[in-house]
């Protein structure tokens, strides 16, 4: 297997410092945003779609696992968040939580299910994980099926935010945004990020050195499908709906599209990728299926002319891990 | 029980569908290492031909049967040629997204100039009709279906087992520099096993036309049970993927009567118990 | 491409100040037509429904006694992230007041909540959820042309008016399908018929000959088909196949449109009953609005009942408006006065909107015609029977909509 992304520049105290910086700018430039007349809700739909894109990321751009179901992720945690809140009457804090835990188990159940074969069997079995889910969803009472759930009480987090008030909602999806990313950052370059690396790079060559390989795609399969639950549960204040629309196999197709454009396992790609592809639903929406058209030729385009997508290619230019 | 016989016929004819178009993947990946994600929208332009032909050439199905499998294969080796074997030696995953993006555009482009809702397509007037089989009412059609890919698929079985140019595509598979050597442009029959894939596809797409409405996503859901079909079944064996098509369609259709509810993610489930119990696959080598 | 330049603008829009808008006169409104323009519903309602409200607009007569009116449209895909997100901007941005058309169930639900919200006006004819004017019923919102509770009742009672006094029910398995089935039943058994057994069917399904068998060893007069889309055109074809119709057995469609007769063909079609609220070929007046707008599509069909109903909601709109003179923008006040006028206009009659928002009008069973029967490119329709508005729709004693118990 050829490794997937060809710059595997060492990680040097220089690059941290350097990502360090990015990171600081692209929070600062965030920040500001409700002051720049930009509209705030196409922004926090962007930052969910970039923290499940940075999720989606950790699994194939440093496990080298390609999810096509990452989707189930995204609507299990949306549904389960927007039923706790609007029918059990649980406060948003308790209602996020309980979201991203059952996306949790989910990545448990799921994976355990799919790192049993590798390569190309892998996407078929999460693909048809997630299609078996979007059946169970559409079909189960609580979901109201294709209706989906609405009128998402926004609530007050912890009793003092206000999150019916559009800036305090931004501020909120920033800070989880960032946390997430953060996380994610800090995983890639932990030990356990390494031997993901390394099982990217050559899994027989990482068993033979005594890792339980399994185990650690299993743990990164968790890790990835918990945080993209996150960002559904995010997701759910913001839109203050839940529908099969995130359970989709397309919204997946969505999903890889975003950190292919992005950049396969770079750190800030995915985030890229995501605003693009974001920007672009929004502002070629009166093109209607020409939109699936061009999603199709990027993929190709992608796939076909630079590999490393847009932060890759920056990257490859500047020598420069981002 | 005579309701049961009734199911297990029906079953049959959607194995069909599962069979021909699990072949066509396996022909593909055998040879290319390529799991095909535009094999649905492939399927569905073989549909489209079918109906072009008849509504702006007056060319009815049995032509349609013969040419929408040449034109739609063309349109692959055409797509192998421009972007596919670009790929070669790329980790495989690309592969997927290649093909993957190429459904898209195609699905696309459809929906812009038919829309989603579908065009009709009658069945031709010799297969109009049923016959009592004593247990069930039996359209004519269906049972054409079910005996004409049935053909296909052992056609296709016997010239890749037990012909010359089939012993050549398997050694290729095996090692593609020791064939080269012995003469053989490699690179032309990965082409020619695109093509070939494909047009089981489009053909598959034919005899849906008449049952089904032709439209552009008819496809895009078939492809991913399809998929569920192959991981059961496994890609290593030509056999393998007929006989798992066929039983699954069975298994499918026996789920309708039963408990049909599930009818939709039997298949799904089944794939779940597999990699639970035997991860390979029933027939299939590791990827 | 008139939707193509309005989303761009809408991008343009945003950047630029619109405060010069909000200082004009008061006698300005701006529509919004929210439809799916190029999937499923394209046909029924996209394109056409904005074609119906710029007849609506030009028809009135407003422009000639000050008003201005704008209209723009966008395609919400069939995603309500989509949809809400377009209606947001709308509101916040480009100033809109009015959102229309709006098919698919659950985008049609979510816009219901953001109208709400920002106190626009709704009015929605492409939807089939009866929730719009039920338990998720807003002072904001009228619900014109069609539900799924009407659809049940009209078709039931009519079919076993007519005979059809044993049904079986093909249902997609969800909540639409459930609604629809168990409408149905409590119309068939109220009027002396008898169900005698049901399955229910997957979304999106391909096949359905497993469940088109179990159909017809049942012997039921009549065959309900409680899905909608693909899979209603799908089952109906298959029927035939399966030389259902020719045996005697009936097949009632519960929602079908005469996009769907067109796309299925009439050779399958024919004999096949369902409920629509408009057809082109009701009356002189129908015929007239029809002609007008074929002529401007580019398809040249004529109007569905999703894009007749934009046309006809559109048109009370402008009387409520033209009745309050003024100061358009406080969405609940237009509504509230929509419901103090009575309907009535070319294309549906006379009717009325109700305190929940439902509008009533006459609901009509029709019966596909044979080809030997057809005269033209779109003549598929015999009229049945006529159910009156008064008894198509939800009774108000059984409706749960908040805003009765005040």
């Amino acid at each position: 297997m050829s490794a997937l992304t060809d710059d595997t520049l060492p990680v040097t105290p220089r690059a941290m410092r350097d990502e360090m910086i990015v990171f600081a700018a692209m929070a600062a430039l965030l920040a500001v945003v409700p002051f720049t007349g930009i509209y705030p809700f196409f922004v926090m739909q962007a930052l969910c779609f970039a923290l499940l894109a940075c999720a989606f990321n950790l699994l194939i751009g440093y496990g080298g696992l390609l999810s096509f179901g990452h989707a189930m992720f995204l609507g299990t945690a949306g549904y389960v968040s927007a039923h706790a809140l609007k029918v059990w009457n649980l406060p948003p804090e308790l209602g996020i939580v309980v979201g991203t835990a059952a996306a949790a188990l989910l990545g448990l159940v799921t994976g355990y299910i799919s790192i049993k074969r590798q390569g190309i069997y892998f996407s078929m079995i999460t693909l048809a994980l997630s299609q078996l889910l979007y059946f169970l969803y559409l079909q189960a009472p609580f979901t109201h099926g294709e209706d989906g759930i609405q009128g998402i009480p926004q609530g007050h987090l912890f009793g003092i935010f206000d999150l019916s008030k559009p800036l305090v909602l931004y501020y909120v999806v920033l800070v989880g945004f960032l946390a997430g990313f953060l996380l994610i950052y800090r995983t890639i370059n932990s030990p356990f990020g390494e031997v993901l690396k390394s099982i990217r790079e050559n899994e027989p060559r990482a068993i033979s050195l005594g890792y339980k390989t399994d185990q650690y795609k299993l743990l990164a399969f968790i890790l990835s499908g918990t945080l993209a639950g996150f960002a559904g549960s995010l997701k759910v204040f913001v839109a203050q709906n839940a529908s099969l629309t995130d359970v989709h196999w397309s919204m997946s197709g969505e999903i890889v599209l975003m950190t292919l454009v992005g950049g396969l396992g770079t750190i800030f790609g995915p985030v890229v990728g995501a605003f693009v592809i974001i920007a672009m639903q929004q502002y070629l929406a009166g093109f209607g299926q020409w939109v699936t058209v061009i999603q199709g030729v990027i993929f190709v385009s992608c796939v076909l002319l630079f590999r490393r997508g847009l932060v890759g290619e920056l990257a490859h230019l500047l020598r420069r891990s981002l | 029980m005579q309701a049961l016989y009734a199911q297990l016929l029906v079953g049959l004819i959607n194995g069909s569908f599962y069979a021909l178009l699990s072949l066509g993947l396996a022909v593909i990946f055998g040879m290319l290492n390529i799991i095909n994600f535009a094999h649905g929208a492939l399927y569905m332009m073989g549909a489209f031909v079918a109906y072009f032909l008849l509504n702006l050439g007056g060319i009815n199905y049995w032509w349609a049967l013969l040419i929408a499998p040449i034109v739609v294969g063309v349109f692959g080796m055409i797509l192998e040629r421009t972007m596919l074997q670009w790929l070669a030696g790329l980790d495989h995953l690309y592969g997927l997204l290649l093909t993957f993006g190429i459904a898209l555009i195609v699905q696309g482009v459809f929906q812009n100039y038919f829309g989603s809702s579908g065009l009709p397509y009658s069945i031709p007037d010799q297969l109009k009709g049923g016959v009592n089989l004593g247990f069930m009412f039996l359209p004519v059609y269906r049972g054409w279906v079910v005996i004409f890919s049935l053909v296909v698929c052992l056609a296709t079985w016997f010239l890749i087992e037990k012909t010359q140019l089939g012993a050549y595509l398997r050694a290729a598979t095996e090692n593609p520099t020791l064939v080269r050597a012995f003469g053989i442009n490699v690179p032309r029959m990965i082409t020619l096993t695109y093509g070939l894939g494909v047009g089981l596809a489009a053909l598959a797409g034919v005899l849906s036309a008449p049952i089904n409405q032709v439209r552009p996503l008819m496809g895009a859901d078939l492809i991913i049970v399809v998929f569920a079909v192959v991981v059961i079944g496994g890609m290593g064996s030509i056999m393998g993927s007929i006989i798992t098509g066929f039983a699954l369609g069975v298994i499918e259709g026996l789920t309708k009567y039963f408990y049909p509810e599930a009818s939709n993610t039997v298949v799904f489930v089944l794939m779940v118990v597999v990699l639970l119990v035997k991860p390979t696959g029933l027939t299939g080598r590791a990827a | 491409m008139k939707n193509t330049i309005s989303a761009l603008l809408l991008g343009t829009a945003m950047a630029l100040s619109v405060a010069s808008i909000a200082s004009a006169d008061d006698k300005v409104v701006k529509i919004g037509v929210l439809s799916d323009q190029s999937g499923l519903y394209a046909d029924l309602a996209g394109p056409g429904s904005t074609l119906a409200a710029q007849m609506a607009i030009e028809d009135s007569g407003l422009k000639a006694k000050g008003w201005t009116i704008d209209l723009i449209s966008g395609d919400h895909q069939n995603k309500p992230d989509i949809g809400t997100t377009i209606a947001r901007q709308w509101f916040d941005v480009d100033k809109v007041d009015t959102i229309v058309d709006v098919p698919n169930s659950g985008v049609a639900l979510a816009v219901n909540n953001v109208v709400k919200e920002k106190n626009g006006v709704y009015i929605n004819s492409g939807a089939a959820t009866s929730d719009l004017t039920n338990a998720q019923c807003s002072p904001n919102t009228v619900h014109w042309t069609y539900d799924t509770y009407m659809l049940a009742h009209a078709t039931g009672q009519a079919l076993v008016k007519a005979g059809g006094d044993t049904w079986f029910f093909l249902t997609a398995d969800y909540a639409f399908g459930a609604a629809l089935e168990r409408d149905t039943t409590a119309v068939v058994l109220a009027n002396g018929g008898k169900v005698v057994g049901s399955v229910k069917h997957p979304l999106n399904t391909a096949d359905f000959s497993s469940f088109l068998l179990q159909a017809q060893a049942s012997k039921a007069k009549i065959i309900g088909l409680a899905n909608a889309g693909g899979d209603t055109t799908n089952s109906i074809k298959q029927a035939a196949e399966f030389g259902i119709v020719k045996g005697g057995q009936k097949l009632a469609a519960l929602l079908l449109f005469l996009t769907d007769v067109k796309a299925i063909g009439l050779e399958t079609a024919q004999g096949l009953n369902f409920t629509e609220t408009f057809y082109w070929d009701l009356n002189d007046n129908t015929r007239a609005f029809s002609k007008r707008f074929s002529e401007k599509m580019k398809s040249g069909a004529p109007p569905t009942m999703v894009q007749a109903g934009v046309y006809a909601g559109l048109m009370h709109y402008f009387k409520a408006l033209e009745a309050l003179g003024g100061n358009p923008h406080d969405g609940a006040k237009v509504v509230a006065k929509m419901k103090t006028i009575p309907t009535d206009d070319p294309l549906f009659g006379k009717g009325e909107v109700e305190a929940n928002g439902r509008v009533t009008h006459d609901a009509y069973l029709f019966e596909v015609k044979k080809p030997s029967e057809s005269k033209g490119p779109w003549d598929f329709y015999k009229l049945v029977g006529t159910v009156p508005g008064n008894q198509a729709f939800t009774p108000l004693d059984k409706s749960t909509c908040a805003l009765l118990k005040k």
